[in-house]
C-alpha cells in the first residue's frame, strides 16, 4: 500500500513519514509523543479486551435462537399473521412514496438518496430474516426507484405541493391498510390498534408524534412570540409546565384519566391513541422551544421589509419568517424528532407492547428465561439503527442547506 | 428552495387532516354511539345503557385479564390468550352469544385493572383478582362467586432452608407492587417482627426474573400463582412453596357497581360450571343429557322454565353453550391446572362441597 | 362618506388592530377556560358517579401499610403516606444529584477525548457518543438492570474487592461511616469551618483587587475547610466509626448497601446523559477561537494551563444553558426508575400510593407539581450561575 506514493527516487529524499504515508499519518495522530504514544497503547488495549469479550460473547455465549423464534412479534407485535401482507403493502407504498417525494422535492439522485435506496439491501443481509421478507424488501427497493422514474415524467407545475398531497393521500391509505375496513368477513378485516405491536408500533407513535406535534409546536412558538399578551402568557405556560415534567407522568395520566376528563358516555378513546395523545402534547412544547430559537435568529430586517413590501401579519408570518426559522432549526429539530422516536419506548411502561414492550414479555416466556442480554442488544441496535440513520441524514442535509456554517 | 414552501404552507392543513384521520381511525369498534341527553326531539327517557346491551351490540365481549400468569391467564405462543381465568371470559362470551371467541381479553396491570373497568374500558375483569371489603364498597366493585380459593404464600429456596416466617430475618422478598400482597406482605412480617428488605416490581415477570436471577431469597404472591410460575423456573424442584398462608385470597370476577342484571348473569355463569360438575355434566356428554327428566339438569340446559332469560340469555339452551364450549368446573380446572397440566396442583378447597371442598352452587328454581 | 386624509382615517372598529386584538384574546381565554372547567366539570362529577369521592389529601396523614425498599429517612408501614411520599422525593434527589456529578465528570472527560489529537482516543470517545445517543435511556436501563446488574453473582457467592467491597446481583456493599455521639458537634465544627473559608475568600478576593495578582480562591477555600474539619475530628472522640460490611445471614450486613436498582438507575442515566455532555462540552471547547490557544501558547502558558485559564472559562459560557437542560433531564429522566424496582418519587407516589389509595388526581398533582418546582429551581439557580459568570469574564 504504502509504495505507491512516488517513484524510487523521490522516496530517498523525502523524510520517511513522507515516503510512507501510512508512517507520517500514524505518527501525526498516533505516536507524536511519549504521551501520546502511551494514550494509543492505552487506547488498543481496551478496544481489544472490549472487543473481544463482546465478539466471544457475540459467537460463543449468547443464545441468538430466541430472535428467530420470536422475530414475527418483535417485528409486528399482535397483528395477524394472516393479514401481514397489509404491512408489506404499507411498506411497498412507502417506498415509493419516497422515491416520488425525492424525485419531486430535491431532482437528482444525490448522496443522501443513495443512502435511502442501500436501506432495504442492508436490511436484506440481517440473518433474522426469512426468504419472503428479503423478496419483499427487494420489491420495495423496486418499488422506490419506479417511484423516481416515473414522478420524472408527471407533467406537474408545483412540485413542492404535489409532493405534499401524495404524502397526505399515503397517510390515508396507510392507516386504511393497518386499520382495515369495516366488517369481520371482508377482504380487509378491521386490526384494532392494541394489536399494533412492536418495531411497527414503536414506527408509527414516532412517525405520527412528529407529525402532529410539528404544527403544534409551531403555533406554540408564534403565540410565545405574540403581541398578544394572552396568547403568550398561556403558551409559555403550557412550554414550561410540559417541559417541566416527565413524559412518563403524562402518559401514565393519558392511561388512568383522560377518560376521566371527558363526558359520561363519550366513546372510550383507544389506548395506543392516548399514548399519542401524550407524546404528541410532551413533543409540542419541545418543538416550540426549538422553532422560537429560530425565529429569534430571524433579523428584525426581515419582519420590518415584509411590513414595508404590504405583507400582512400572517402573509409575512408564513411566506418570510417561517421558512428562514424552519430552515434555521433543522438540525434541532432532527434531533428531537430522534428523542421522541426514543422516547416511544416509554409506553411500554403503561402496558402498550411497542418493541421494547414486546422484548419484556418475551424474555418472560418460560421458553426463553434468561436471554435477557441477547433480546434487549437486539432491541437497543434496532433502535440504534433508526435513530442513527436519522442523525446522520441530518448531518448530510444541514450540509447541503449550508445550515451548520458560519 | 421554492418548492419547500409549498410543504410549509400546507403542512398545517395536512397535520389535521392526518389528525382527523387518525381519530377517526382508532376510535374503538367498541360502544354505541352515546345517548344524547340533551336532544330534545328524543322521545325516550334517558337512561343509562345497560353492559348485557352495550356487549350485544359491540358483539363481543370484553374481559380485563391477566397476560402474564401462566395457568391463569397469559399470551400462548400463537399470540392467544388462555388460562383459567381466559376460560370464565369465555363462558361468559358463550353464554351471551353461544360463541365462546367473541371476546377480547384486554391485559391489564394489577394497578390498572378497576379503572379500566370503572371507565367502561372492560366489562368484566377476571384477572386472579381477591374480593375485599375496600374493593366491595370504597372502589365500587361487585364480586361474583369465587371461583378459586387462594391464600397468599412465599416460595423460597430449598437450599435456604426456610421454613417458618422467622427464619427470613433480613432477607430481601421480591413482591408486586399495588397488590393486597405488598399490604399483608408487611403487616405479616411485622407481626411477626421480622426485619425484611421489599424489593418492590410493576409485574410478576420482574418479580420472578429478579427471584430467578437470586435478587431475592423469596417471591410472595397468591399461592396458586406461585404454582404456576413455579414450573416456568429454571429448576423448579430447587424451589419449595412455605406451609405458612399470609393471607385469605378469595378469587373470583368483578363488574360495575349498579348493572344488577350484568352482575347476575356473571354470577350464573360461574354458579352454572359448578352445577354442571354436580351434576356430572361435561362438554362430551352434555348431548345425552339433554332428554333428561331431572328437573335440575333440564332448568340447567334451558329444558325447563324460563331462568336464563331472566339474566338476559336467550332461553333456549339457556347454560348448554356454556357447557359445551367450555365445560364444568372441572373441566375448566382440569385443562388449565389440573394432572395433565405442568402445574398439577390439587384441588384442596376448590373441590366440590361434596368432596370437601367449598365449591358450592346455588341450586337454580 | 366624507373624504377625509388617509391619516386621520380612524379605521372601523372591526379592522382596528388593537380591538382585534383585545378580542381574539378574549376569545382565546374563553374558549382555554371553558375547555378547562368543561374537562374539569367531567372530572369531578365522574369521580363523584363512579367513585363517590371529593377531592382531598387528608389522606396523606393515614398510615400508609407498606414497605419502601430503601430509604434515607426512617420508614416504616406504620409512618404516613406523606412520609412515603418524602421517601420517594429523596431517593430521587440522591440518585439525580449523585447521577449528575458523576456524568458531569464523564461527560467532560470524554468530551476533551473527542477533541484529543490522537486518533484512537477521539475515534473511542466519538463511538461511545454514537452509541449512547441513539439508544432509548429505557432500554439502557432495563439492560443494565436485567442484562448486567442482575447477571452479577449471587450474594452468597459476590466478589469481594479490598475495602471490603461486596459485588452482587443485590447491589454494592461498601464499608461506611456510622456517626457516633459526637458526630452532631463535629458537623456544627464543619459549618465553621466552611463559614472560616468564606472569609479567607473574603480576604483573598480583596486582596486580589489591591494587588491585581488573583489567587487561586477555590484552591483557599478548600484547604481551609479541611484543616478545621481535621482539627475537628482530631480533638472530638470519633465522630465517625468505619462499618464494614460482612456476609451475614441472606445478604450483607453493615456499611452502606447501594442496591442494585439503584446502581441500575444510575449507570444508565450517568452513561446516557454522559453522551449529551460531552456533545455539549466539545461544542464548548470548539466555540474558543483558535486564535486564543495559540496567543496563550505563544505566551508560553502550558497545554494544561491553557485549557484551566484560557479554554474552560470561556467555553463554560456557551455550556452552560444547554448543560443545565441536561440536568434537568436527568432529574426528569430519572422517574423512569419505575421500570426497573428503585423506590423513587414517582414509584412511591405515582404507582404504589395511587395503586393502595386510589387518589389518581391527587398524587398527579403533586407529583407534577414536584418535578414543575425542581424543574424552576435548577434553571433558576443554573441561570445566577450563568450571570455570575458572564460578569466574571466582562
Amino acid at each position: 500500500m504504502t509504495t505507491a506514493a512516488g517513484t524510487p527516487s523521490d522516496r530517498s529524499v523525502l523524510p520517511i513519514t513522507e515516503r510512507y504515508p501510512l508512517v507520517g499519518w500514524l505518527r501525526r495522530n498516533l505516536f507524536s509523543d511519549v504521551f501520546n504514544s502511551l494514550l494509543t497503547l492505552a487506547a488498543l488495549a481496551f478496544i481489544i479486551v472490549i472487543a473481544r469479550i463482546f465478539l466471544r460473547w457475540v459467537f460463543f455465549t449468547a443464545e441468538w435462537g430466541v430472535i428467530p423464534a420470536n422475530f414475527n412479534l418483535l417485528m409486528r407485535g399482535q397483528y395477524p399473521a394472516a393479514e401481514a401482507w397489509r404491512l408489506w403493502l404499507v411498506i411497498y407504498l412507502l417506498g415509493a412514496v419516497v422515491g416520488i417525494c425525492w424525485k419531486l422535492i430535491v431532482g437528482q439522485f444525490s448522496g443522501a438518496a443513495r443512502v435511502l435506496i442501500a436501506i432495504p439491501f442492508v436490511l436484506m443481509l440481517i440473518p433474522f430474516f426469512s426468504m419472503g421478507s428479503r423478496l419483499n424488501l427487494l420489491i420495495t427497493a423496486v418499488a422506490s426507484g419506479a417511484g423516481f422514474f416515473i414522478a420524472g415524467y408527471l407533467p406537474i407545475q408545483r412540485r413542492g405541493r404535489a409532493a405534499a398531497y401524495f404524502l397526505i393521500a399515503y397517510l390515508v391509505v396507510m392507516l386504511v391498510l393497518l386499520r382495515g375496513l369495516p366488517g369481520e368477513e371482508g377482504p380487509m378485516p378491521p386490526v384494532q390498534p392494541i394489536l399494533w405491536g412492536g418495531l411497527l408500533l414503536s414506527l408509527l407513535l414516532a412517525f405520527f408524534g412528529i407529525t402532529l406535534s410539528f404544527p403544534l409546536g409551531v403555533l406554540l412558538a408564534l403565540g410565545r412570540q405574540s403581541k398578544l399578551p394572552a396568547v403568550r402568557i398561556m403558551s409559555v405556560i403550557y412550554i414550561e409546565f410540559i417541559r417541566g415534567v416527565p413524559l412518563i407522568s403524562l402518559l401514565f395520566m393519558g392511561q388512568v384519566m383522560l377518560q376521566l376528563f371527558l363526558p359520561d358516555g363519550f366513546p372510550l378513546v383507544d389506548r395506543v391513541l392516548r399514548a399519542l395523545v401524550a407524546i404528541t402534547l410532551f413533543s409540542a412544547a419541545y418543538t416550540a422551544e426549538n422553532v422560537r430559537g429560530g425565529l429569534q435568529s430571524i433579523p428584525r430586517g426581515q419582519y420590518e421589509a415584509a411590513q414595508a413590501v404590504g405583507l400582512s401579519a400572517y402573509q409575512s408570518t408564513i411566506h418570510i419568517i417561517m421558512p428562514q426559522a424552519l430552515r434555521a432549526v433543522i438540525p434541532v429539530l432532527v434531533g428531537q424528532f430522534i428523542s421522541l422516536f426514543k422516547d416511544t419506548t416509554l409506553v411500554a411502561l403503561v402496558g402498550i407492547f411497542d418493541l421494547l414492550g414486546i422484548a419484556r414479555t418475551i424474555i418472560s416466556n418460560p421458553d426463553w428465561l434468561g436471554t435477557q442480554q441477547e433480546v434487549f442488544i437486539v432491541v437497543a441496535v434496532l433502535f440504534w439503527i433508526f435513530s442513527y440513520t436519522m442523525s446522520y441524514a441530518s448531518r448530510r442535509l444541514e450540509r447541503r442547506l449550508g445550515v451548520g456554517e458560519r | 428552495m421554492k418548492s419547500m414552501k409549498g410543504i410549509n404552507r400546507t403542512g398545517m392543513i395536512l397535520a389535521m387532516v392526518v389528525g382527523m384521520i387518525i381519530a377517526a381511525c382508532m376510535s374503538p369498534d367498541a360502544g354505541p354511539e352515546p345517548v344524547l341527553s340533551d336532544e330534545p326531539a328524543a322521545p325516550q327517557p334517558q337512561e343509562v345503557q345497560s353492559t348485557l346491551s352495550i356487549v350485544q351490540e359491540r358483539g363481543k365481549l370484553v374481559c380485563i385479564g391477566n397476560s402474564q400468569l401462566p395457568g391463569f391467564g397469559f399470551l400462548d405462543s400463537e399470540g392467544n390468550f388462555s388460562g383459567f381465568d381466559v376460560d370464565y371470559c369465555r363462558a361468559i362470551a358463550a353464554a351471551i352469544f353461544g360463541d365462546a371467541n367473541a371476546l377480547e381479553v384486554r391485559p391489564a396491570t394489577a394497578r390498572e385493572r378497576f379503572t379500566i373497568l370503572s371507565s367502561g374500558e372492560g366489562d368484566v375483569i377476571i384477572r386472579n383478582t381477591t374480593w375485599t371489603m375496600s374493593r366491595d364498597t370504597d372502589l365500587g366493585m361487585n364480586f361474583g362467586p369465587t371461583t378459586f380459593y387462594d391464600g397468599q404464600g412465599l416460595m423460597v429456596r430449598k437450599e435456604s432452608g426456610v421454613v417458618t416466617l422467622p427464619d427470613l430475618e433480613g432477607a430481601s422478598v421480591c413482591v408486586i407492587t399495588g397488590t393486597t400482597t405488598e399490604l399483608n406482605l408487611a403487616d405479616q412480617f411485622a407481626a411477626a417482627g421480622v426485619n425484611y428488605e421489599a424489593v418492590v416490581f410493576e409485574d410478576f415477570d420482574q418479580s420472578f426474573t429478579a427471584y430467578e436471577e437470586g435478587r431475592c431469597d423469596a417471591v410472595t404472591t397468591d399461592k396458586s400463582s406461585l404454582v404456576s410460575r413455579q414450573t416456568t423456573l429454571s429448576a423448579p424442584a430447587d424451589h419449595v412453596i412455605l406451609e405458612v398462608t399470609l393471607s385469605k385470597e378469595p378469587l373470583g370476577p368483578a363488574v360495575r357497581h349498579g348493572d344488577d342484571q350484568w352482575f347476575d348473569l356473571v354470577n350464573w355463569v360461574v354458579y352454572a360450571t359448578m352445577i354442571a360438575e354436580e351434576a356430572g355434566i361435561n362438554s362430551g356428554n352434555i348431548d345425552s343429557f339433554m332428554g333428561s327428566e331431572d328437573p335440575n339438569i333440564r332448568k340447567l340446559l334451558g329444558l325447563e322454565g324460563d331462568f336464563c332469560s331472566k339474566v338476559g340469555i336467550a332461553n333456549s339452551g339457556c347454560f348448554v353453550d356454556v357447557i359445551k364450549e367450555v365445560g364444568n368446573y372441572a373441566e375448566i380446572y382440569n385443562r388449565n391446572l389440573g394432572p395433565e397440566t405442568v402445574f398439577d396442583l390439587p384441588r384442596g378447597l376448590n373441590s366440590l362441597y361434596t368432596d370437601g371442598g367449598i365449591i358450592y352452587a346455588p341450586p337454580i328454581r | 362618506m366624507q373624504t377625509i386624509h388617509a391619516s386621520q382615517v380612524k379605521p372601523p372598529f372591526y379592522r382596528d388592530e388593537r380591538i382585534l386584538g383585545i378580542i381574539s384574546q378574549v376569545l382565546i381565554v374563553v374558549i382555554v377556560l371553558g375547555l378547562g372547567l368543561f374537562f374539569f366539570s367531567n372530572m369531578i362529577s365522574g369521580l363523584r358517579e363512579k367513585h363517590s369521592v371529593a377531592i382531598s389529601f387528608t389522606f396523606l396523614s393515614q398510615g400508609a401499610g407498606f414497605d419502601i425498599g430503601e430509604s434515607l429517612i426512617e420508614y416504616s408501614r406504620e409512618r404516613t403516606y406523606f412520609r412515603a411520599f418524602v421517601v420517594g422525593l429523596l431517593n430521587t434527589f440522591q440518585v439525580a444529584f449523585l447521577g449528575i456529578v458523576i456524568a458531569t465528570a464523564l461527560g467532560i472527560v470524554i468530551g476533551v477525548m473527542r477533541l484529543s489529537t490522537n486518533f484512537l482516543i477521539s475515534r473511542i470517545a466519538a463511538v461511545y457518543i454514537e452509541i449512547f445517543r441513539n439508544i432509548p435511556l429505557l432500554v439502557l436501563l432495563i439492560f443494565w438492570a436485567q442484562a448486567v446488574f442482575l447477571k452479577l453473582p449471587r450474594v452468597a457467592e459476590a466478589f469481594v474487592l479490598p475495602g471490603p467491597i461486596f459485588l452482587s446481583n443485590r447491589g454494592i456493599a461498601i464499608p461506611w461511616g456510622i456517626p457516633t455521639e459526637s458526630w452532631g458537634t463535629f458537623l456544627i465544627v464543619l459549618v465553621a469551618g466552611i463559614l472560616l473559608g468564606a472569609v479567607v475568600v473574603y480576604l483573598l478576593r480583596e486582596q486580589g483587587k489591591r494587588t491585581g495578582r488573583m489567587p487561586l480562591v477555590t484552591l483557599w477555600f478548600i484547604v481551609t475547610v479541611a484543616a478545621v474539619g481535621f482539627v475537628g475530628w482530631i480533638v472530638l472522640p470519633q465522630p465517625l466509626t468505619l462499618e464494614q460490611p460482612k456476609l451475614e445471614g441472606f445478604n450483607t450486613q453493615g456499611g452502606k448497601i447501594l442496591s442494585q436498582q439503584f446502581m441500575a438507575l444510575l449507570s444508565g442515566l450517568v452513561i446516557y446523559t454522559a453522551a449529551f455532555i460531552a456533545e455539549v462540552v466539545r461544542a464548548g471547547i470548539q466555540s474558543v477561537s483558535k486564535g486564543q490557544r495559540e496567543a496563550s501558547t505563544a505566551l508560553g502558558l502550558t497545554a494544561g494551563q491553557t485549557l484551566r485559564l484560557i479554554i474552560f472559562p470561556q467555553a463554560l459560557r456557551v455550556i452552560i444553558p444547554p448543560l443545565t437542560s441536561q440536568y434537568l433531564n436527568l432529574t426528569k429522566n430519572s422517574s423512569l426508575a419505575i421500570a426497573i424496582g428503585y423506590p423513587d418519587l414517582f414509584a412511591v407516589a405515582g404507582n404504589t400510593i395511587l395503586n393502595q389509595t386510589g387518589r389518581e388526581i391527587e398524587m398527579f398533582t403533586m407529583i407534577m407539581g414536584t418535578y414543575l418546582s425542581l424543574s424552576l429551581l435548577t434553571s433558576l439557580l443554573m441561570n445566577m450561575y450563568n450571570k455570575r459568570i458572564r460578569l466574571v469574564e466582562r
